[in-house]
């Protein structure tokens, strides 16, 4: 297994004696690799379908809630889970962000996530291309590197795109001002928006670490809707088993249990336990899976 | 001894390569030699362990035990240094369906760490040496056969390459692709790179090859240049007679091996007896002598006799 690295490592070591085209050889690499998926047909289908999605919240909600210009009465108590969002929608458009990243993280960014992270490794094995990337040489854990930078940037495209369509569409559909959060203290806009962009980080961390996990089922196999299918089992049962009291004991330990814990981000004081939990969370998958299709993909045969 | 010192003229070569899938053997120490600047016709019949050979070659397979290098490289610790030297094709083109050809390559060309600035140019020109530069934009799925297999050999024609690996590369093509392959073969032998390529069928390398190794059931079970492959047939002497009977019994007290009746006709290996002896002492015998004749055994028969045949008629 470490034959491989080894002779990744030295030609690094030689192309340091020339750190310029190093660099630009592996720039390259990456901009191709980006190309390809940020380009695939399949891909920005992908894409304008999550677009659709907060735009539908959106309309959805105006139309269920048209006493939305009473202005600011929906302050409320400070509630907490998913649904205290929906009541501050009313009062301003920035909530249908955290909105449509709530709802959207149940299924719809995890498929996204799935979709390319799948697709990966077993994508080129299905289509045989895998030996000759390795063949030309791209090297087994450079061509690994630059699949998971790929799907980290795929996965923070995704979700900026959900945030930032959602607080378009929370602007033109609802009135806009200083944001009550869920506690009930009221912020000025802009700092209601720096919060938007830390949810969207943090929703970014978990899909970093699912994506590792979608990477490593992908070196398993080269049927790339095999893998597919695989992550959305486990994303689906992870949260079926988060749901069931009896399973608490292990649920802080489920792959999606905290990714929903950034309503702790809307309310002051700002109690970071559960964000920490959560961020520990997804580095520690991130590592141990990127660490298994490591392990997986430099150690055995290519045979597609 | 003679890994250190044939490393530098030789391409490639192996020392008891091996590899087993789940106890079975696909490759049963094989000591590979092929010459720098040869053509080498690595043959044998499909399932014989060529692929499995080459893909342990190209360091997508880890041995099972044994070793061997690329250019006097060790592979597979060596291979992401030296397979920039190596253009291969392996099992069939594999590309993109939903790229162009020129896509493609770039995407192979991308890959490449150490290739220099420029892959326009580079991709233009392996294109154009495969005859695809019209058909450049074109989505592969919409490639012929043909067209698939040539845009394979540009993509293994991207770099200057030192050798070039080519696993069946006739596979599924018309004659007339098959001839376009076999032309390319013979200009990437004239510039000096040694081409390694393997077959299940001898007719399709025996025009083009310098030399050639078999492969039967995961052994090497024949190496070297085609004159030394055609010097491994025994000459068989044939004689057509109606006193086929007659005959026999003079083979015998001649000590000929492998005596073949057939219907008047009767053939022997030739060995070290003079066929002059053989036809005078057939008349002194009295055998009616039709014809006689000495007959050296094809390559084709030569192959067939070393990797065996599933339903040999003869035998």
């Amino acid at each position: 297994m470490s034959t491989i690295d080894q002779a990744d490592l030295a030609t690094g070591a030689t192309g340091a004696g020339e750190p310029a085209a190093y660099v630009r050889g592996n720039l390259r690499f990456i901009r191709n690799e980006m190309r390809l998926v940020f380009f695939r047909r399949r891909n920005l289908l992908l894409l304008a379908v999550v677009v659709l999605f907060p735009l539908l919240i959106g309309i959805g909600l105006k139309l269920a809630a048209p006493q939305s210009h009473g202005g600011e009465g929906g302050g409320g108590g400070p509630a907490s889970g998913g649904a205290a969002f929906f009541n501050q929608l009313a009062g301003n458009g920035v909530f249908l962000t955290f909105i449509a990243l709530s709802l959207l993280l149940i299924l719809v960014l995890p498929v996204v996530i799935a979709v390319v992270s799948g697709d990966s490794v077993a994508g080129e094995a299905g289509y045989g291309t895998l030996r000759y990337l390795l063949a030309v040489p791209a090297g087994r854990t450079r061509l690994l590197a630059v699949k998971y930078l790929t799907i980290l940037t795929w996965g923070v495209v995704a979700t900026f795109i959900v945030s930032a369509v959602a607080l378009l569409a929370g602007v033109i559909l609802f009135p806009i001002g200083p944001v009550t959060l869920l506690s009930g203290t009221t912020v000025s806009l802009a700092a209601g928006l720096v919060r938007v962009l830390f949810v969207t980080l943090y929703v970014c961390a978990a899909m970093a670490a699912l994506g590792a996990i979608g990477l490593a089922i992908s070196t398993f196999t080269e049927h790339a809707i095999g893998a597919i299918a695989a992550i959305m089992i486990l994303v689906v049962a992870s949260e079926v088993v988060d749901q069931i009291p009896q399973f608490a004991t292990v649920a802080p330990y489920l792959p999606t249990h905290w990714w929903n814990s950034f309503d702790s981000l809307l309310r002051t004081p700002l109690d970071t336990t559960a964000l920490w939990h959560g961020l520990l969370s997804f580095v520690v998958y991130a590592v141990v899976f990127c660490a298994i299709a490591w392990a997986r993909f430099t150690s055995s045969d290519v045979t597609s | 001894m003679t890994a250190t010192t044939g490393a530098a003229e030789l391409a490639i070569s192996s020392d008891g390569l091996t590899k087993r899938f789940r106890g079975q053997l696909a490759v049963d120490h094989a000591d590979l030699a092929v010459p720098q600047g040869s053509v080498y016709g690595f043959l044998g019949p499909n399932g014989s362990g060529k692929t499995t050979t080459i893909r342990m070659l190209l360091g997508l397979a880890y041995p099972s035990s044994g070793s061997a290098r690329l250019l006097g490289v060790p592979v597979p610790d060596g291979a992401v240094a030296v397979l920039s030297r190596v253009g291969s094709l392996v099992e069939g083109p594999a590309f993109y369906p939903y790229l162009s050809g020129w896509d493609n390559l770039a995407r192979y060309d991308a890959a490449d760490r150490s290739a220099p600035p420029g892959p326009a140019a580079r991709i233009g020109a392996a294109l154009d040496r495969v005859g695809l530069t019209a058909a450049a934009r074109k989505k592969y799925r919409n490639y012929s056969l043909g067209m698939k297999q040539r845009l394979a050999i540009a993509a293994g024609l991207l770099r200057p390459r030192e050798l070039i690996i080519l696993d069946e590369p006739t596979n599924g093509l018309d004659p007339q692709g098959t001839r376009e392959v076999r032309a390319l073969v013979r200009q990437i032998a004239a510039d000096g790179i040694t081409v390694f390529v393997s077959s299940h069928l001898l007719a399709e390398v025996e025009q083009v090859c310098s030399h050639v190794g078999v492969m039967r059931a995961g052994k090497l079970v024949f190496q070297g240049s085609l004159p030394e492959l055609r010097r491994t047939g025994s000459p068989r002497i044939v004689v057509r007679t109606a006193d086929v009977a007659v005959a026999g019994k003079v083979f015998a007290k001649l000590g000929l091996a492998d005596p073949a009746p057939g219907e008047d006709v009767i053939t022997a290996e030739l060995g070290a007896a003079e066929p002059e002896l053989i036809c005078a002492e057939l008349v002194h015998a009295g055998v009616g002598v039709r014809g006689l004749s000495v007959e050296s055994p094809s390559l084709e028969d030569l192959f067939v006799g070393l990797t065996g045949e599933g339903f040999d008629v003869d035998h």
